[in-house]
């Protein structure tokens, strides 16, 4: 749109015909008070805070509701202005209770931030404020109605951030009320968003409300632990005897790529972390068969001793590795290096919920067509797949629904069941559970007579579109999908994304966890043993080691414990899972939330990840698999790339074919990179991940920085013609579980049973 | 969703054929269904004496809204109640010109005669009191509403007489 140029206190400014008065000014830098103004919500003009002088308009206008025009005048503080500002919080004020020491809200709260700037202290009101109490309206949700100033950010939130619509406004005047859906309690999404919005501490959330002060936390940001979506939530931590224990996740601050959304795994679930049966001490089993508390010195050196006797007794291809999808990319790098290397095996592999091997196959060299979740917010149109986003993929429905109220893009939607997101589609096909791969051949076929009128129509809107983000997920595996990549690639410009359940579901693949892969997607000459695979092994007593880090196969797949007694196990995990109760050794893991280095999301968005919390005695991953290479006695500087390069002269003497170590001195400072000081840096991995690993050479600097790099993976000319696809196992995760972690979060375990009996009760 | 197919009559209905045809209709009598909403729920308390959980149900179905979208709106209006009321709802408005012509004690003499209070019903169900704002008979204060019907220039005695009057049809 046309530029228009107008004054605010005394300064020319200019902005895009169409720009609201109140975001022309922030964007200048000048701050206008709001209230009910929310960016990408509805305008409200309920509060009357952002009122501004307009040369030549009668009274104060709302800024938040008048867009900029040419030649506007506009005063946004003047002795008037303060004035009806002030008039506006003694309002407000008329009802509110001084709860400032004891409110959630305070210091935070936007309410006392206005009352402290106009100075609305004292009140002309002599009649007793309305009373009432506080309720809860679900395991999250807290409602103090007197704190309430009626912005009705909550209740557009509700409605058209996340299309839920629990929150109602009832009664009249000084008598509204902010009301949820079930009559006296909340039947939602749990997601928090309200509580977030809420510019006072009228909706409170269980897991913070009376705890702390805000003051009192150091806050870090980070990325969630639970789906594969990436979000940045900010941790806020508190000093406990036992650690640095989380007490809230957000994402005020709007840093991350998913603005202020956190679903209610984001928000809430960090809670496993301070789960009172989190393992803060090694275990050994003992002669008499249980598992005793043992010292680190001698649990690593246990398993050292029994993983080099296993090796050197019954061959590598009697060992096994199974990693973690939520462990960082660095952790996973090491621990495939650590199984190829020092263990001498092949047999690694890790819960694998969809088929990027198969995806990267498909796409070939065609690697711009690599989607990023930013891409779901901004594409004119969609075709989705199968999943159910809303349960499995929180903020990509988000963005979604954010991209279909503000663009009005087009979705278009394939699924084999009727699934929330169908509200925005322009078009929904109804297909058979088993109807996907035939679905996806007919997209890519010339013109098929024999289909069905409706599916046709279907395939001829989407061939219409010309920028199309093209999302799948678990449905499609192998060979299936291949003809959606051929399909999409037919179009101008389409982009892909793979849809996997965990938060470094994609990362632990792109880092080789894969009996057939190395990272990067480089095929193997020997395949190795997959993680089925290695469970039969161990059940024919040909798997003599197993070193299982963050995963529980046996809980999972729900394997006989017996199968394991003749392997010598080894697992790392928080908490004594079905897996570590039969365990051998079992090493007390940090979990993601206390540890710093790099996850990537399931669009292969490379975030990194920093240490927020701590948990007093556990170690992270990458400090227990260098602990138990270095006990091994394996040299340390061949797993980690750390200190200067073996003869310090940074490889120039003898060129860059003289050694490893060299070459990573020369790599560094090409890329304006110190040499790492200490193994446990996993920046020292990282640094041999972005020099190796084909994709992962982004930019550095723009990622410290906390800006989402693009992993964008080229299938190597080898590619094996299986991509193993048949140990799939999606995880199937609703909103309300997370994967084998989900049991472990209270708030989370409390949230499912209360919705599940909603629902029960909604059946009859 | 177009306002121009109608829609299959509603069934089951808890309320009878007639209101229920009446519902059939008047939803299609707007270019948005939910403009029906507030007629709907006056015709609904009418023929039930106010709006049960159920009724909120079967009008929200036939709207296509929530329950709480019914909720939100009919909160709004101090006329649609979610309680029953007596068989005759005395109405005593103590807005301004009222409350200058006595209506305050019209209010307090008509809680003593029937011993209840604002909002209240009494136990043999016949008469429940309400305290309202103007009812538009200003000229005539002080007045009150009973059910549909106004009785104005009143006085405590006149209440009396209008009170037995009411006594007398429940008798009936
Ligand atoms: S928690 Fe989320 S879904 Fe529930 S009422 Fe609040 S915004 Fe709506
Ligand atoms: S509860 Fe909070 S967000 Fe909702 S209307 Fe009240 S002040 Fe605004
Ligand atoms: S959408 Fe996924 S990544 Fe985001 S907060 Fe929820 S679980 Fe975490
Ligand atoms: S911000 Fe403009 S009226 Fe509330
Ligand atoms: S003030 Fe009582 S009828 Fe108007």
């Amino acid at each position: 749109m046309a530029d228009v140029t107008f004054t605010v206190d005394g300064r020319q400014l200019t902005a895009p015909a169409g720009t609201l008065v109140i975001e022309a000014c922030r964007a200048a830098g000048i701050e206008i008070p709001a209230f009910c103004y929310y960016p990408g919500l509805s305008l409200q003009a309920a509060c009357r805070m952002c009122l501004v002088r307009i040369e030549k308009m009668p009274k104060l206008q709302t800024a938040c509701t008048t867009p900029v025009g040419e030649g506007m005048v506009i005063a946004t503080e003047t002795d008037e202005i303060k004035q009806a500002r002030k008039s506006m919080l003694e309002l407000l004020l008329a009802n509110h209770p001084l709860d400032c020491p004891v409110c959630d809200a305070g210091g935070e709260c936007e309410l006392q931030d206005m009352t402290f700037k106009y100075g609305a202290g004292g009140s002309k009101f002599t009649d007793i404020k309305n009373h009432r109490d506080e309720q809860q309206w679900s395991p999250v949700v807290f409602f103090d109605r007197p704190r309430c100033i009626l912005c009705y950010r909550c209740v557009r939130v509700c409605n058209e951030g996340m299309d839920v619509a629990a929150l109602g406004i009832q009664f009249r005047n000084s008598g509204a009320v902010i009301a949820p859906n079930d009559i006296t309690s909340l039947d939602c999404e749990q997601c928090g968003m309200c509580i977030d919005l809420c510019p006072v501490g009228a909706l409170t959330s269980d897991t913070y409300r009376y705890k702390t002060r805000p003051w009192e936390l150091t806050h870090v940001g980070t990325i969630c632990t639970h789906c594969g979506d990436g979000c940045k939530t900010t941790l806020g931590a508190r000093r406990e005897e036992n650690g640095m224990q989380i007490v809230r996740g957000d994402n005020r601050d709007k840093s991350g790529m998913n603005g202020d959304f956190l679903c209610v795994k984001g928000r809430y679930a960090f809670d496993f972390a301070n789960n009172p049966e989190r393992l803060t001490q090694p275990l050994v089993r003992q002669p008499d068969g249980k598992l005793a508390p043992a010292r680190w010195e001698d649990a690593i050196a246990l398993v050292a001793r029994r993983f080099r006797e296993i090796r050197e007794e019954r061959g590598g291809a009697a060992m096994g590795v199974i990693g973690s999808t939520r462990i960082t990319n660095e952790e996973a790098y090491l621990l495939q290096k650590f199984a190829r290397g020092p263990l001498q095996t092949a047999n690694i592999d890790h819960h694998r919920t969809t088929d990027y091997p198969g995806f990267v196959k498909a796409l070939g060299g065609e690697t711009a067509h690599f989607g990023s979740i930013a891409d779901a917010l901004t594409a004119p149109a969609i075709l989705l797949v199968g999943g159910d986003p809303t349960e499995e993929h929180p903020l990509l429905a988000w963005n979604l629904r954010t991209n279909f109220r503000h663009n009005g893009s087009r979705i278009y939607i394939a699924n084999h069941r009727a699934i929330k997101l169908e509200h925005q589609a322009k078009a929904t096909l109804r297909i058979s559970y088993g109807g996907y791969a035939d679905l996806v051949r007919s997209l890519a076929a010339s013109d098929d007579a024999s289909l069905p009128a409706e599916t046709a129509h279907f395939r001829d809107a989407l061939r219409a579109e010309q920028n199309l983000l093209i999302v799948f997920g678990a449905e499609l595996r192998g060979d299936a999908i291949a003809p959606l990549i051929q399909f999409g690639l037919s179009l101008p410009a389409a982009k892909f994304a793979c849809l996997g359940d965990f938060a470094n579901s994609r990362g632990a693949m792109d880092m080789g966890l894969h009996p057939a892969f190395t990272p990067g997607y480089q095929a193997v000459s020997t395949v190795g043993l997959s993680l089925p695979q290695m469970m039969d092994a161990a059940g024919r007593n040909e798997l003599a080691a197993l070193y299982v880090v963050g995963d529980d196969p046996v809980g999972r797949l729900g394997l006989a414990p017996e199968s394991l007694r003749n392997t010598f196990l080894v697992v790392q995990d928080m908490f004594l899972t079905a897996t570590a109760q039969v365990a051998d050794v079992v090493l007390p893991s940090a979990s993601l939330y206390e540890k710093s280095g790099t996850v990537t999301n399931t669009y292969g968005d490379l975030q990194p990840v920093k240490k927020a919390a701590d948990t007093t005695g556990v170690r992270s991953d990458l400090e227990l698999i260098i602990r138990i290479a270095d006990q091994m006695g394996e040299d340390i500087r061949a797993l980690v790339p750390f200190g200067r390069g073996e003869r310090g002269d940074m490889g120039q003497s003898r060129g860059v074919q003289s050694g490893e170590a060299d070459r990573h001195a020369v790599w560094l400072a090409a890329h304006n990179l110190e040499p790492k000081l200490s193994p446990f840096d996993p920046d020292a991995l990282l640094d041999e991940i972005q020099r190796l690993v084909p994709g992962y050479d982004v930019d550095r600097f723009a990622l410290m920085a906390g800006e989402p790099q693009p992993v964008r993976v080229a299938a190597g000319s080898n590619f094996p013609v299986s991509t193993g696809s048949e140990s799939i196992q999606p995880a199937n995760d609703t909103l309300f579980t997370s994967g084998t972690l989900g049991q472990y979060s209270e708030k989370l375990t409390e949230v499912n049973r209360f919705q599940a009996e909603k629902t029960l009760v909604a059946a009859g | 969703m177009s306002a121009t197919t109608l829609p299959a009559p509603f069934a089951p209905t808890i309320f009878s054929p007639e209101l229920a045809a009446r519902f059939d209709k008047l939803v299609t009598l707007y270019p948005v269904r939910r403009s029906a909403l507030v007629p709907m729920l006056l015709y609904a308390q009418d023929e039930i004496g106010y709006l049960s959980d159920s009724a909120i149900a079967e009008i929200a179905q036939r709207i296509g809204i929530t329950e709480l979208d019914v909720r939100n709106v009919l909160s709004y209006y101090s006329m649609l109640r979610t309680k029953p009321a007596g068989k005759f709802n005395v109405q005593v408005c103590t807005n301004i010109s009222c409350m200058l012509r006595g209506g305050r004690e019209l209010l307090e003499h008509c809680e003593r005669r029937l011993g209840i209070g604002h909002k209240q019903v009494t136990p043999d169900g016949v008469f429940s009191l309400e305290e309202v704002e103007c009812i538009g008979a200003c000229s005539w204060a002080p007045a009150v509403q009973v059910n549909y019907d106004f009785h104005d220039n009143l006085t405590p005695e006149a209440m009396d007489a209008v009170l037995e009057s009411y006594r007398a049809k429940a008798n009936e």
